[in-house]
């Protein structure tokens, strides 16, 4: 197993987790459940499906992905069945390695089926290297349960060519969807990602907020769309850094169905102010250390 | 020492500022005061470094750093209470000390020069600095990174605005102590009595010219008589 490429997609140590599935190179390579969780593999291996039982507390999951074989094309399928009063923190992320002339692709469909008053943190990193192209497109499809909360924290940071990432979320009574993206993109990359989220429930709310940086050549583009159906509230916030000869498009929809729905979108893109970087020359950093100071406080 | 040559600062064929002769001492306390958009902020900004002047020169401590960028003048010395805090998405009140401390700080360090601006300072400490904190508070975390600089320059742009009475007296009493403990000069640009109360020494600006400098006791008979004046005159004759 490649133990570089782990620790670049997962912050804990993964022998101490209650569960956990490693993928590498299309095949399970190791997975432990436990008596709350339990993690079974599809019958074709193209995924896994985790079962959380009821009232399960702070149980932890990882999921990591390993692509090292220049050129695997994966499509895979995890489900996440998550009981009743269940909270659980899911650790995913894929990490590719491709030193080769094909490119690697891994292409992750993840649902979340969130039954009543459950809680879900899903974490989940890309992360690549290597001089042959990788590519990353997942599919994040969200049902959430009255009385459910879920946050999900995404992060690239550089290293992938090409991402087109889509999440969609059905949101049900008193239900909280908290999503941070965080994203920087340099030479010719292109990432797009897609959000589509319906508050259909009484009380639904959604907080979205993605920070972006776009360096050299790269392409980045954001498009929301959130539907209120009910009283409901949301707040969509995208914050983009562009440098070089980057271009960052934000396409914000917002739909309100029902007089009560509350829907705010705020998109900010531009360079870094000079306000900032001056501010921090005069506290003695270079105008350099003061830009990547500036930059990586924003993608903390 | 500080020594302004000739400094002119031209901004769309305006002359900002006009030929400005200052020269400022070690362990002195200055304030500049003078009308809205006489030119105090932009003298600041061109001793910091923000404005090149067009004309003029620079001397600080026998050094020109007319020529000079931010940075090197930081590095000099100098620190620079903007009179609008800056925001930083990310960035946090302890990041934003440890920057200009240029080492790395406890917790406890980094309240204990917050506690000097009359912050509580655990509650603030892990902020982001940004629009979420209050305008009064910006302002007392923008004069905690010149203090905690221990600047030979410190010059502070309006740090009264926002902040309420108590604190404004504890206030006085930090330039005060800064000023004794780094034996260096204090340049404070303000339109408040009570800091041109303490001023060793008052300069008012008028129209990008230095009208006036002289001590406190001259000097506020002038500009008070000024206002009294000046409160009579319509604007619009
Ligand atoms: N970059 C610029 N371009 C054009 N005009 C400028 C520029 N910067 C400042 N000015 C003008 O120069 C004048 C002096 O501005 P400055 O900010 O120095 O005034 P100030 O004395 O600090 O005023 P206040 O008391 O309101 O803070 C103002 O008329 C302002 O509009
Ligand atoms: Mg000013």
């Amino acid at each position: 197993m490649n133990k570089d490429i782990l620790a670049n997609i997962i912050d804990n140590d993964i022998k101490k987790v209650d569960a956990y599935n490693i993928r590498e190179n299309g095949k399970s390579v190791a997975w432990k459940n436990n008596p709350y969780i339990n993690i079974i593999p599809k019958k074709d291996g193209q995924g896994i499906d985790v079962y959380v039982k009821e009232n399960t507390l702070f149980g932890i999951v990882d999921i990591p992905v390993i692509i090292t074989d220049s050129g695997l094309k994966e499509v895979v399928y995890n489900d996440f069945y998550i009981g009743k009063n269940a909270n659980i923190i899911i650790v995913s992320g894929c990490g590719i390695h491709n030193n080769g002339k094909h490119e690697s692709i891994h292409d992750g469909i993840h649902r979340f089926f969130l039954e009543e008053n459950s809680k879900v943190k899903y974490i989940e990193k890309h992360y690549g290297d290597g001089t042959g192209k990788k590519k990353f497109n997942p599919i994040t499809e969200i049902n959430m349960q009255k009385g459910s909360s879920m946050i999900m924290e995404t992060s690239q940071i550089k290293g992938v060519d090409n991402t087109i990432r889509i999440t969609k979320a059905t949101l049900l009574d008193d239900t909280t969807l908290t999503i941070n993206e965080k994203l920087l993109t340099n030479s010719n990359q292109s990432a797009k990602t897609d959000f589509e989220i319906n508050l259909d429930g009484y009380n639904a709310s959604c907080h979205v907020t993605s920070r972006s940086v776009a360096t050299d050549n790269s392409y980045q583009e954001f498009k929301s769309n959130i539907v209120g159906n009910n009283k409901s509230f949301a707040h969509v916030a995208c914050d983009a850094i562009i440098k070089d000869k980057a271009s960052v498009k934000a396409i914000p929809e917002i739909y309100a169905n029902d007089i009560d729905a509350n829907l705010i979108h705020e998109a900010a893109i531009g360079k870094i102010a000079g306000a900032q970087l001056i501010k921090l020359m005069s506290l003695g950093l270079t105008s350099s250390e003061a830009e990547e100071t500036i930059i990586k406080g924003f993608l903390k | 020492m500080l020594e302004l040559i000739d400094v002119s600062l031209k901004r769309d064929n305006k002359e900002i500022l006009d030929k400005i002769n200052l020269k400022l001492d070690e362990e002195k306390f200055y304030v500049i005061t003078g009308p809205n958009g006489s030119g105090k902020s932009s003298l600041a900004k061109i001793i910091m470094g923000i404005e090149k002047p067009t004309e003029g020169k620079i001397i600080f401590n026998g050094i020109d750093i007319t020529d000079k960028s931010i940075t090197e003048r930081s590095k000099l010395g100098i620190s620079f209470a903007f009179q609008q805090p800056v925001n930083f998405k990310g960035l946090t009140v302890y990041d934003l000390l440890e920057i200009a401390i240029d080492k790395e700080i406890t917790k406890k360090e980094a309240c204990d020069i917050l506690s000097k601006v009359g912050m509580c300072a655990l509650n603030y400490i892990d902020r982001e600095v940004n629009t979420t904190l209050s305008g009064g508070e910006l302002k007392r975390i923008e004069i905690a990174t010149v203090i905690a600089k221990n600047p030979k320059l410190a010059i502070f742009d309006e740090p009264e605005a926002g902040i309420d009475l108590w604190s404004f007296q504890n206030l006085i009493s930090v330039f005060k102590q800064l000023e004794k403990d780094n034996k260096g000069i204090t340049l404070v640009i303000s339109h408040q009595e009570k800091i041109l109360n303490i001023a060793d020494q008052i300069i008012l600006l008028e129209n990008g010219k230095i009208k006036k400098i002289g001590s406190k006791n001259v000097m506020l008979d002038i500009i008070l008589k000024k206002e009294s004046c000046c409160k009579e005159v319509n604007i619009c004759e």
